[in-house]
């Protein structure tokens, strides 16, 4: 559908502001996600690397700027309305629903869709890619561990079929070994066809996948590239890699 | 023998008027589940799903069942009506706000009413033949039948929507999470809009049941069985379904107890005293969790 224009970007942010209540947590930020990319948004706690995200997906609203996803205009379109349009979250967090099942779970995340046969193949390559959910499927979401709880997040994520996947710190409190685990999980994804944007406080991890990076400070894109060109920078080095 | 006996019939009646507060605190409590807020308003949406059986029986001269429905459709969209235009445009107010709004609106549909159909009582027709089942001396009647029986017709019809149905996963999703639910594509405004829908079906429900057991509605009958039924929500605890079914029944049961064992005029303190008792031993209930809240 969008192969003709290939040479414009999939996601492109302009100049784009948002508050959460009097705060101004975004401040005129730019940046752009081509297809089959994955895009990294690095920074520190607080940084706007979420907001971002949020804005992206509909939960909030942008004061000033535009988003635009496959050349049409999304600042502002409800979030429930973002999903169908090709547009997927893993919030921070994980934020599966606990006392819902495995399963269930994961038929939240085809909520949008009515093609059965589509959701059933997709399922199957989330059991595929997560051997745990399907061992898991009837168990509540809520006793899994935080690596499953991860996996399953991703899962629930991909069974809405995105063209973009957003990703919000994915290894938040998971052990070394699990967030290997994960990052190579991300790749296979990205390289089975979806581009991602990914949101990390790891740097390191983040950018040793990543194609391009943004480096966001307080609401503020300062830095931005290729994602080995800032992995070797003194700056970044110093700031988010711990020398 | 004798005392046996009497200590199943209270039970009997109990479970009745049981049923009729668990049909209102379902309502309550599936909407406290999905937007916080203790629907200070529900008592009265089953006052006025009372009329609207009442005027379909003796104006529309319909029977029993197709009453019922008439109540309950026209019941419903009150609700969602009331939603839409009280409830919707504060979404994002604090939540003291909201809960100020549910007492303007309760006032607001109980003198509405007194201004519409008077603030006399009506005495609710006889919609059947007062057949009385005999087993052994413990007598069911054929109201408390009707009651039972629709309630239990309601409640698997609730259990199918919530627990199978797409509706259903995500009014559980988006009581659980909303935000989290809209990330899936989930309407919240339209699954909120369908919740106080059913929760007012109901209601209504109720109210034509109370006004075939008591014979007698008025426009202020709401406000005492809605407070019991917030008790009985809170009591089973309060945003759980199960919760709310066996808070009624507990409740009924205990009220029946008191005035058939000790006298009918405690009957209201026992209701008021399980609620303190509850907040004071267990404030989230008997299937509450005990959750933190989410900042």
């Amino acid at each position: 559908m969008t192969d003709t224009n290939t040479n414009k970007p999939m996601l492109k942010i302009d100049g784009l502001h948002v508050y959460y209540g009097a705060i101004h947590a975004i401040k005129g930020i730019s940046l752009e996600v081509n297809q089959g990319e994955i895009v990294t948004l690095i920074g520190a706690n607080g940084a706007g690397k979420s907001t971002t995200l949020r804005t992206i997906s509909g939960l909030l609203k942008p004061k000033e700027g535009t988003i635009s996803f496959e050349g049409e205009s999304i600042g502002g379109v409800p979030a429930h309305e973002i999903v169908k349009r090709g547009i997927s979250q893993v919030p921070e967090g994980r934020r599966i629903f606990a006392d819902m099942t495995v399963m269930e779970n994961l038929d939240l995340g085809a909520f949008t869709r009515s093609d059965k046969d589509g959701i059933k193949a997709d399922l199957k390559t989330v059991f595929e890619r997560f051997p745990r959910l399907e061992e898991r499927k009837e168990q509540l979401a809520g006793t899994l561990s935080g690596g499953e709880q991860q996996m399953l997040a991703m899962g629930r994520a991909l069974m809405s079929r995105p063209r973009l996947l957003l990703l919000d710190e994915p290894s938040m409190g998971l052990a070394p070994l699990l967030i290997r685990e994960i990052f190579s999980i991300i790749v296979d994804i990205n390289k089975t066809g979806t581009t991602v944007l990914l949101v990390e406080q790891n740097a390191n991890m983040a950018l040793s996948i990543a194609h391009r990076a943004y480096v966001l400070e307080t609401g503020r894109i300062t830095l931005s590239g290729d994602a080995k060109d800032l992995a070797a920078s003194e700056e970044v080095r110093k700031a988010y890699l711990g020398g | 023998m004798e005392m046996g006996q009497q200590v199943l019939q209270q039970l009997v009646n109990g479970i009745s008027l049981g049923s009729i507060y668990a049909l209102i605190a379902l309502g309550y409590t599936m909407i406290y589940g999905i937007i916080k807020l203790i629907n200070f308003a529900h008592g009265d949406i089953y006052m006025v799903g009372a009329y609207i059986g009442f005027f379909a029986i003796t104006q529309a001269g319909l029977s029993i069942v197709p009453a019922l429905l008439v109540s309950l459709v026209t019941t419903a969209m009150l609700g969602m009506l009331v939603e839409k235009l009280a409830y919707k445009p504060l979404r994002h107010a604090p939540r003291l706000s909201v809960l100020i709004t549910a007492i303007g609106v309760s006032f607001f549909l109980e003198y509405a009413s007194m201004y519409f159909v008077s603030p006399t009582p009506r005495t609710f027709p006889a919609v059947m033949d007062s057949v009385a089942i005999n087993i052994g001396g413990l007598v069911i009647n054929g109201q408390q039948l009707l009651i039972l029986g629709i309630t239990f017709v309601l409640m698997v019809i609730l259990t199918y929507i919530v627990k199978f149905t797409n509706t259903g996963k995500a009014m559980r999703a988006a009581s659980f999470d909303t935000e989290t639910a809209q990330l899936m594509g989930i309407n919240s405004d339209r699954i909120i809009s369908i919740t106080f829908g059913i929760g007012s079906a109901l209601a209504a429900v109720a109210g034509v049941l109370v006004g075939i057991y008591y014979n007698s509605i008025d426009p202020l009958m709401g406000i005492m069985p809605g407070l019991k039924a917030f008790v009985a929500a809170v009591l089973g605890g309060i945003g759980i379904l199960p919760g709310a079914v066996v808070g009624g029944i507990i409740l009924g049961v205990v009220e029946a107890f008191v005035s058939g064992f000790i006298s009918s005029t405690f009957r209201d303190a026992a209701a008021f005293a399980i609620l303190i008792i509850v907040l004071l031993v267990r404030p989230t209930g008997i299937f509450g969790k005990n959750t933190k809240e989410k900042v």
